[in-house]
């Protein structure tokens, strides 16, 4: 309350309220020290215990060797690292297969994912009736669960009841294609529900992209005979430079983060091939009791995916200048 | 945000309008058809849904997955969807209240600390949420929130998105309205209340219904902190019913569509602020 008053009192002489935005950071700005503080207060508490502690404690976890069941937590130092990077420690196979995986599905899915939401859009970028209906059924799929879409296509991909090969068999095609147990289907599956699943979310990023292109760069390309493919070369790429940095950035990410699919669709099967970093690192850490090894791989991953972005980056930088 | 846009090619002939719904619908079946399909088959006999080839329309109609997952102790899917609803409905507003409060201060206060303070939150957006599992795991576990209502509504609240999106917003404010509350002797909870929250409701909305999606969506999260069958969101729930009816598509589709008729209404329904903020965290972030 006490600052109400002395803000008052200030601006007792002050100008009328239209000429003093220049004035404004000097003082209706100095209010009570505390307050803004308060404020922070209910989301830092928040923040700081499962935000800030985790990363505290994923450090200090991982150079112990944590069992949920034993009582003394002995410190290892950088051992839980160490048979993640040593072929002969008990981890290290299925550690790098899990790698491997996710690799394999950030590598097939993370082109289609920037390529094919950009042709949709394009696409909607046009001006037509009922684009706006097209774009939310686009967009539709994005917004339903993992849960639900891995139950969904694993009936779809069903190899006998399963939707997709009776519609490939109705058109004469092969109809028995064992989509989730069978291997190179099982990731042409993963990646595609994937892409069928999140285009959408892409595509809607871009097109806020590419309302922020000028129609007058266009209209000079046009002036200037460009086609549509020079229109799109020249002009539309280098504008959304920015918009594709984002997606591609956020896209690996969301790639190398995968694992309802491949648990529910695929169930990690031929063998263990698509299980996932993500899937390994919580089995690992919950399953198998062992979480000082799984925050160690917690890490070792974190900062994959830092040198991923980061190159990302530096790319984009470059090609900028 | 929504002002129709000048198109990159013209709108071209009778023709070329042909063939660009030719491929709008062919999309749309795409997109559509697997939704449409859980939705048939939910309506399905068990027989009728073994049939091979299968048949579009439900022959008969049957209520059949419905009856079984409604009526099942083992498997309690409406205590699941309950529990979800309740979670994300909390989530939501603990998001809206926290990260309101914090961007608030962040974009309209001056204070010590509070570039340090705005960085080290912004920060955490680059870790993968997914590498702090297993201490968030033990965190929780010594709160001994594990299998309670807390574990799936607050953890996830500290959401560094929220105060980002919000700060964004906050700042494109004019200031005047703040500096005419203040001749009228508010104070800066009294302006935040009645000033910028009525304000800021296009970006309160936003970030209520993608906060409610995403809580209500989460899977890998509750799949391991929850555990009683009562306690279960839809989710892990939904894991849980593929495994107890194995090939029984009309029970496991009609769980699915349970699951997903909240979030497709709630689409619907703020189909553009969602569509906004999905954009609008794509390029201002």
């Amino acid at each position: 309350m006490a600052d109400v008053i002395e803000v008052g009192a200030a601006r007792g002489d002050a100008p009328p309220p239209a000429a003093t935005a220049a004035r404004r950071g000097a003082s209706a700005r100095r209010t009570g020290r505390a307050t803004p503080y308060l404020f922070l207060a209910p989301y830092l508490v928040l923040f700081g215990v499962f935000g800030l502690l985790p990363i505290i404690l994923g450090l200090w976890l991982s150079v112990h060797q944590w069992d949920f069941q034993l009582p003394n937590r002995p410190f290892v130092g950088l051992d839980n690292y160490k048979e993640l990077f040593s072929s002969d420690s008990a981890v290290y196979g299925d550690w790098w297969e899990s790698i491997r995986a996710t690799a394999i599905f950030t590598v097939l899915s993370v082109p289609l994912l920037v390529v094919v939401p950009l042709g949709l859009a394009l696409l909607l970028n046009r001006s037509f009736p009922g684009r706006t209906f097209f774009r939310a059924i686009y967009f539709a799929p994005y917004v339903l669960g993992v849960a639900v879409i891995g139950l969904l296509w694993r009936f779809l991909l069903d190899a006998n009841l399963g939707l997709v090969n009776r519609l490939l068999g109705a058109v004469g095609l092969p109809s028995d294609t064992p989509w989730v147990t069978n291997m190179p289907w099982a990731w042409i599956s993963l990646v595609g529900v994937t892409v069928w699943w999140t285009s959408g979310f892409n595509a809607v990023i871009y097109l806020a992209g590419l309302q922020d292109i000028s129609p007058e760069l266009y209209e000079a390309a046009r002036m200037d005979g460009a086609s549509a493919w020079q229109r799109f070369r020249n002009v539309t790429l280098p504008g959304l430079r920015p918009v594709l940095l984002f997606v591609i950035t956020t896209t690996v990410l969301a790639s190398a983060n995968m694992f309802g699919q491949s648990f529910l669709i695929t169930q990690g099967t031929p063998g263990t091939e698509t299980r996932t970093v993500v899937w390994f690192i919580v089995e690992e850490g919950l399953r198998n009791n062992n979480a000082g090894r799984a925050a160690a791989m917690s890490i070792v991953f974190a900062l994959l995916l830092a040198v991923v972005s980061i190159a990302n980056f530096r790319l984009f930088r470059y090609r900028e200048d | 945000m929504t002002t129709p846009t000048p198109t990159a090619n013209g709108s071209g002939s009778g023709l070329r309008r042909v063939g660009l719904y030719a491929i709008l619908v062919a999309l749309t079946l795409v997109f559509l058809v697997p939704l449409v399909w859980m939705v048939i088959t939910s309506l399905k006999t068990y027989t009728a849904a073994q049939q091979i080839p299968p048949t579009w329309l439900p022959n008969p109609l049957s209520g059949y997955g419905y009856e079984q997952i409604l009526n099942n102790s083992a498997n309690p899917v409406l205590r699941w969807f309950l529990n979800s609803m309740v979670a994300a409905t909390l989530h939501s507003l603990l998001v809206l209240v926290t990260a309101s409060m914090a961007a608030y201060s962040l974009a309209r206060l001056r204070f010590r600390g509070r570039g340090v303070t705005f960085a080290l939150i912004v920060g955490t957006l680059f870790i993968p949420p997914t590498s702090l599992i297993i201490p968030n795991f033990l965190i929780v576990d010594q709160l001994n929130w594990i299998d309670t209502l807390a574990v799936v509504v607050v953890p996830g609240a500290a959401s560094a998105f929220g105060v980002f999106f919000l700060r964004q917003f906050f700042l494109s404010l004019p200031n005047e309205l703040e500096e005419a509350a203040t001749l009228d002797g508010a104070n800066q909870w009294q302006i935040f209340y009645k000033v910028v929250l009525p304000l800021s409701k296009p970006a309160l909305a936003t970030l209520a219904v993608l906060s409610f999606l995403t809580n209500w969506n989460d899977f890998l999260w509750p799949i391991f902190v929850l555990f009683s069958p009562e306690k279960l969101t839809l989710p892990p729930g939904l894991g849980l019913l593929q495994g107890s009816y194995v090939t029984d598509y009309p029970v496991i589709m009609a769980g699915a569509v349970l699951a997903s008729l909240p979030v497709l209404i709630l689409f619907v329904l703020a189909q553009r602020h969602i569509i906004q903020g999905v954009s609008r965290s794509g390029l201002k972030g």
